[in-house]
């Protein structure tokens, strides 16, 4: 077998894989968010179907497929549905140019567990990430439902504005390591603990947190669906498969937000050495940086009310964009001076 | 009544100009108070799973106590030694009843005595007012403490056999103490009736 089709076949079997795992990782994630926000609000959460209701995830699957799917009668037939698999797409394909686990050897292959090992995979997934935004904008735009349209002009200028904090905030790290591949920035931290990223760029870390709170839709910043005020916002008038979709690329863009996060601040998939007695290993390591990320999104959806749209605004443009800025500049300072 | 404890919260004056409004802001700021909030559920996440504080009741396999005079649906009841009906067929419930739900049949049998062939409560409409227990004579109808009532048809919640007590049940039938008998300490409550106003 050649190179070139082994490659063509490996790439294949990795993108695969990726929307296989990344799909049923979704929906464990709905399982784990309903389990834990039961916790934290002293219920039991799911608990009749499976195993500590553990298959309610396939009831809940079931039930999507086989739900009508409506589509509005003045609406925009094309448009609305093909607005859903615009937002699953785009979150997974930003998932390409993230590099998940460490290498490993596999039918005496060295395989990376990385789709396309492009050499500015970040600017990739920001890109990816935010072409997302037409899914909601056109989905809403479309379907004739002014609590959608109103929903997708939310979505707009959220994602918009949060776009960015986060470019800033990812620039001054950007701007210490040289290079824009993820794997380049994971290889930057191999030292241990002591090499992270957020021990010399906190205040980026913290703002790229806030603004993927806000890119992923989460709870201080959930304003897209916010019930009380837009119904649902832009999936409104969708039911069935194509509001799930809408809810998978939202999964799994929170999966990619935990994965940039933890590569770009927490020594991504580097072994972290315990008290040079032994190391955890890479794998396991950045999954349970992920698993905490996730945990920490769940947390504080159960712990802090939401903001208001316009308090959302003033957060972004007055407090979060200045601080970026001058993180950017004190940075670039700093690396001047030191030549 | 249980005493009442009211305790006064501290209510902050509302910041009236925009240095107010910064100064709380960064002062909330300093003293983390999301993080503050992030610790309270953690703690409430740690008592429910840990320390036995979880609220759910898993309804189904259990359920909560219910007050002993609770009225749920009714039930009929007999005499323990003849296990003959109580009921007499006097029609005071069907009488007292506000939303028009019972309705007997009565005739005189052979040995001349007043018996109730079909006595039917139309849950549908009834709503467990206690008038019927309150008003009746003999103890007869009475409300139980079974409150899980779900049928196919409708027919099925006013036939009078699923009220009345069946006799090979009727040993485990005890004195009963729920609503439509007497209130224990009823004699102290009792207040004579003054004869001069």
């Amino acid at each position: 077998m050649s190179d070139t089709t082994f490659l063509i076949i490996e790439t294949l079997i990795k993108a695969a894989v990726i929307v296989l795992v990344f799909s049923a990782l979704a929906g464990f994630a709905t399982y784990v968010e309903r389990k834990i926000l039961a916790f934290m609000q002293r219920r039991l959460g799911p608990t009749i179907v499976g195993p500590k209701g553990l298959l309610q995830v396939a009831a809940d699957g079931i039930k999507l497929f086989t739900k009508e799917d409506i589509i509005p009668q003045n609406a925009n037939k094309f448009v609305y549905k093909i607005a859903p698999v615009i937002t699953a797409a785009t979150a997974f394909i930003a998932m390409a140019a993230v590099p998940f686990i460490p290498s490993f050897e596999l039918f005496g292959h060295t395989i990376n567990p990385i789709v396309a090992d492009v050499n500015v995979g970040i600017l990739f997934v920001l890109g990816a990430m935010a072409v997302g935004m037409y899914g909601p904008l056109l989905g809403g735009m479309s379907q004739n439902n002014k609590w959608g349209l109103l929903g997708a002009a939310r979505t707009v200028i959220q994602f918009l504005s949060f776009e960015v904090i986060t470019g800033l905030s990812l620039l001054a790290p950007l701007m210490i390591m040289g290079s824009l591949s993820l794997i380049d920035i994971n290889n930057d931290q191999t030292g241990g603990i002591s090499d992270w990223i957020i021990w010399s760029q906190p205040v980026a870390f913290i703002l790229f947190l806030i603004a993927a709170f806000a890119e992923t839709n989460r709870t201080p910043f959930d304003l897209l669906e916010h019930e009380a005020e837009i119904i649902s916002g832009y999936a409104t008038e969708y039911s069935g498969m194509r509001w799930g979709m809408f809810f998978i690329g939202e999964y799994a863009n929170l999966f990619t937000v935990s994965f940039l996060a933890s590569i770009v601040f927490l020594g991504g998939f580097n072994p972290i050495p315990v008290f040079g007695l032994f190391d955890i290993p890479g794998t396991l390591a950045i999954l349970l940086k992920v698993a905490a990320f996730i945990f920490f999104f769940l947390w504080t959806r159960a712990t802090w009310p939401h903001v208001r749209p316009d308090q959302l605004m003033w957060l972004c443009w007055k407090v979060l964009m200045p601080i970026a800025i001058i993180n950017l500049l004190i940075t670039g300072v700093v690396i001047l001076a030191q030549g | 009544m249980a005493k009442q404890e009211f305790k006064t919260i501290f209510i902050e004056e509302y910041p009236k100009t925009n240095w107010e409004a910064f100064t709380r802001f960064m002062k909330r700021m300093m003293r983390f108070e999301l993080f503050k909030g992030l610790g309270i559920v953690y703690g409430v996440m740690h008592r429910a799973l840990f320390k036995g504080e979880m609220h759910t009741v898993e309804y189904p396999e259990e359920t909560l106590p219910i007050g002993p005079r609770y009225r749920a649906v009714h039930k009929l009841l007999r005499f323990m030694e003849s296990e003959a009906e109580r009921c007499i067929g006097c029609g005071l419930c069907e009488k007292i009843c506000i939303s028009n739900c019972i309705r007997m049949d009565t005739h005189i049998d052979e040995e001349s005595r007043k018996v109730v062939p079909e006595y039917t409560i139309n849950l549908g409409r009834c709503i467990f007012c206690g008038y019927c227990a309150e008003v009746c004579p003999e103890l007869a109808i009475v409300h139980g403490q079974r409150y899980e009532n779900t049928s196919e048809q409708r027919a099925h919640f006013v036939l009078k056999n699923d009220m009345l007590t069946p006799l090979d049940r009727l040993k485990s039938q005890e004195e009963f103490p729920g609503y439509g008998a007497v209130t224990p300490h009823a004699d102290e409550l009792i207040k004579k009736t003054p004869l001069a106003y």
